[in-house]
């Protein structure tokens, strides 16, 4: 007599016979959607999911119901409804991100890049003009942001992870409320505080400081998780060389955590990137190029996809979508440069 | 031995106090940390000194007054006696508009946290997180152009059939039949932009949910529904509390979206679907281009307004979801 020979078996895994039984349920239910919307005056999209959703609720509880009771029908019910909260948050960023593939492609082209609006209204035809303007301005004004924001973001993380002062506990709590600023209470801010009383007109300066306001909290809050994940091991090590805290932090848990920081940098860049209410508060947003920060008014990508959606022309707005698609790519690009820095480390 | 040519170390002194290096490290990291403070700080200063003339010839009535009128004197200064200025219409609106959207928001969050928690598969989690991660750091003024152009649409048919079959509630009343940028509209734009803060912080805390209470709960027989009611929503109930908290603050802030999507009228307006709402940020955004000095510093007092009653928001919402989060580690 042989053994009797025993197949590994997967049970975690859907069988093909499970699998084929939700495509089943899934395409019953979307056939009588279709006869529902056929045979009632109910229309349209919404209807055709609405009931498709209903109905596969429906057939799933039954289901598991007649087999396994009460409590398999109600967490299959569950599950269909958590899937769904899932679809409806995602669908919307599937829906923008088409968008503007779709509309954006129209006004883009080579010129974009190497002109400004100095001698273009909005309204000239698409191949005329360009955003150089824009993007010099925004690069420059990011560029000041970051200046002021590193320095200080980081210095803020490493109290709160390094010091752990006795102001540690309260200065979290006002970084968190920091990060919470409405962007134009900062562009008001810079007016109330720098424009209005000093210099009187805007500039490139102000926007950089207005959007300084809003990526300290960022990348003081980034920073600070990412030096929370560095061990403590390699501070005792540094101190137990005779290191003090100064060196110790310099050159050993800064150097480690760098990535990190790096990451949270461009967070921040990615956060303040498309800011539009504190440009449009204090910069001015001229239709020049215009290098100089510290005189007349400073165009921004943000300000200048503004000002084409309120000119409200059909050029005017297919300039915005143009503009929109070149920030979205910008931040995209950010992004995946944050992703790709930060995958290194062990995520949580 | 003859080894008089090395000189023998002298014994270092061993001590406790911080170097002169460390001092100045330490001098300028804590100042460093105190940046958040002064600059909250200054704000307060700035915007309540500048909208102080405002607010002390307003009054009470700068937040309860729903006016906002300019009158100018003969010789074409604004006369700040006979201009009144009063945001209630647009607090009110503010807040009508975040409170709608944190409630179209709040559950669909809860389930998308739940589902990326419990339910989804190891692949599709990482592509979810990192697409809601991106949806987080969209620009404004990309949700208020895609709002306007794609969303509104869409919106005005769901506001005519929530105003055929609901009518009766008194928040759905209309009496005229304008639905074009309502409160509604730019609710759902709003609840769109605070889906990925509410979802990112409800699944933070879903995870951090004690495995071993988890287990004792599978371990008894419960299906994964019953563990969640069980196990799950007990334990990070006030911290999704806090999350809905932080996506109304920032739903309140919001002011591009919102001015792209939301017809501002100024008059107190409780029906979400008629096209006529508040905004105090949008309002700013709005009033700010032609505004003389004048009503440039009662821009200000409005900022101020609207800095204060976000930063209250937030601060509760941290609070709640920093208590939650210690509790499981």
């Amino acid at each position: 007599m042989s053994a009797p020979t025993l197949k590994p078996t997967k049970p975690w895994k859907l069988t093909s016979k499970q699998r084929a039984l939700i495509v089943g349920n899934l395409v019953i239910a979307a056939i009588i959607s279709y006869l529902i919307v056929l045979a009632t005056p109910m229309k349209g999209r919404l209807a055709y999911l609405s009931i498709f959703f209903i109905a596969t609720i429906l057939i799933n509880f039954s289901e598991n119901y007649f087999k396994r009771g009460l409590a398999a029908a109600k967490d299959s019910v569950a599950t269909s409804f958590a899937a769904a909260g899932l679809i409806i948050a995602v669908v919307p960023i599937f829906s923008i991100l088409l968008t503007i593939f779709d509309r954006g492609r129209a006004g883009l082209n080579f010129g974009l890049f190497l002109h400004d609006m100095k001698s273009n209204g909005p309204n000239d035809p698409l191949n005329q003009g360009g955003l150089l303007h824009a993007l010099v301005g925004s690069g420059i004004m990011v560029g000041i942001a970051l200046l002021i924001s590193l320095p200080i973001g980081i210095l803020t993380a490493i109290y709160l992870t390094e010091i752990k002062g006795i102001y540690s506990r309260p200065i979290k709590f006002l970084v968190q409320a920091m990060s919470g600023v409405p962007s134009i209470v900062a562009g008001l801010f810079i007016l109330s505080a720098i424009v209005f009383p000093i210099t009187k007109s805007s500039s490139g300066l102000m926007g950089g400081l207005a959007l300084s306001i809003l990526m300290i909290p960022t990348i003081a809050r980034t920073s600070e998780e990412v030096l929370l994940l560095i061990p403590n091991d390699l501070r005792e090590a540094g101190v137990a060389l005779g290191g003090t805290q100064w060196r110790t932090i310099s050159l050993i848990v800064v150097p480690a955590a760098k990535s990190g920081l790096i990451t949270a940098t461009i967070l921040g860049l990615a956060r303040v990137a498309g800011e539009t209410a504190p440009l449009v508060l204090v910069s001015g947003g001229g239709d020049a190029v215009n290098a100089n920060p510290f005189q007349s008014p400073m165009g921004s990508l943000p300000f200048y996809i503004w000002k084409g959606f309120t000119f409200g022309t059909p050029e005017s707005i297919a300039r915005s979508w143009a503009g929109i698609f070149v920030l979205l790519s910008l931040i995209f690009i950010l992004f995946i440069a944050a992703r790709t820095l930060s995958g290194s480390r062990s995520k949580k | 031995m003859a080894n008089s040519g090395i000189s023998t170390p002298n014994k270092r002194e061993l001590t406790t106090k911080p170097r002169l290096s460390d001092k100045v490290f330490r001098g300028v990291a804590t100042a460093g940390g105190l940046s958040s403070l002064v600059i909250l700080g200054l704000i307060l200063i700035f915007l309540g000194y500048q909208g102080f003339q405002v607010l002390r010839s307003e009054g009470l009535g700068f937040i309860t007054g729903s006016n906002w009128q300019v009158m100018q004197d003969n010789a074409g200064n604004t006369d700040l006696k006979a201009s009144t200025f009063g945001i209630a219409a647009m607090l009110i609106g503010t807040l009508l508009c975040a409170a709608l959207a944190v409630s179209i928001a709040v559950p669909i969050s809860v389930l998308c946290a739940l589902y990326l928690t419990f339910y989804a598969p190891q692949f599709l989690k990482k592509i979810m997180v990192a697409v809601i991660d991106l949806m987080a750091a969209f620009p404004s003024i990309l949700f208020g152009m895609w709002g306007f152009f794609i969303l509104m649409p869409h919106v005005e048919y769901w506001a005519k059939l929530i105003h055929k079959y609901f009518s009766w509630i008194p928040l759905f009343k209309m009496e005229i039949p304008v639905y074009t940028r309502s409160p509604f509209v730019a609710g759902v734009v709003l609840a769109i932009m605070i889906i990925p803060i509410i979802t990112s912080v409800s699944r933070e805390i879903f995870s951090q949910t004690p495995l071993d209470r988890i287990q004792a709960a599978f371990a008894l027989g419960a299906t994964k529904w019953s563990m969640i009611r069980a196990v799950v929503i007990p334990y990070g109930k006030s911290g999704v509390v806090g999350g809905a908290m932080l996506g109304l603050g920032r739903a309140m802030g919001e002011t591009v979206a919102v001015y792209t999507v939301l017809n501002l009228v100024y008059q107190i307006n409780w029906h979400v679907l008629i096209g006529a709402g508040g905004n105090v940020a949008s309002m700013i955004l709005l009033k700010f281009g032609e505004a003389g000095p004048t009503e440039t510093r009662a821009l200000m007092a409005a900022g101020l307004v609207l800095f204060i009653l976000t930063l209250i928001v937030n601060s509760i919402a941290n609070a709640i979801v920093s208590r939650t989060g210690g509790k499981g580690r």
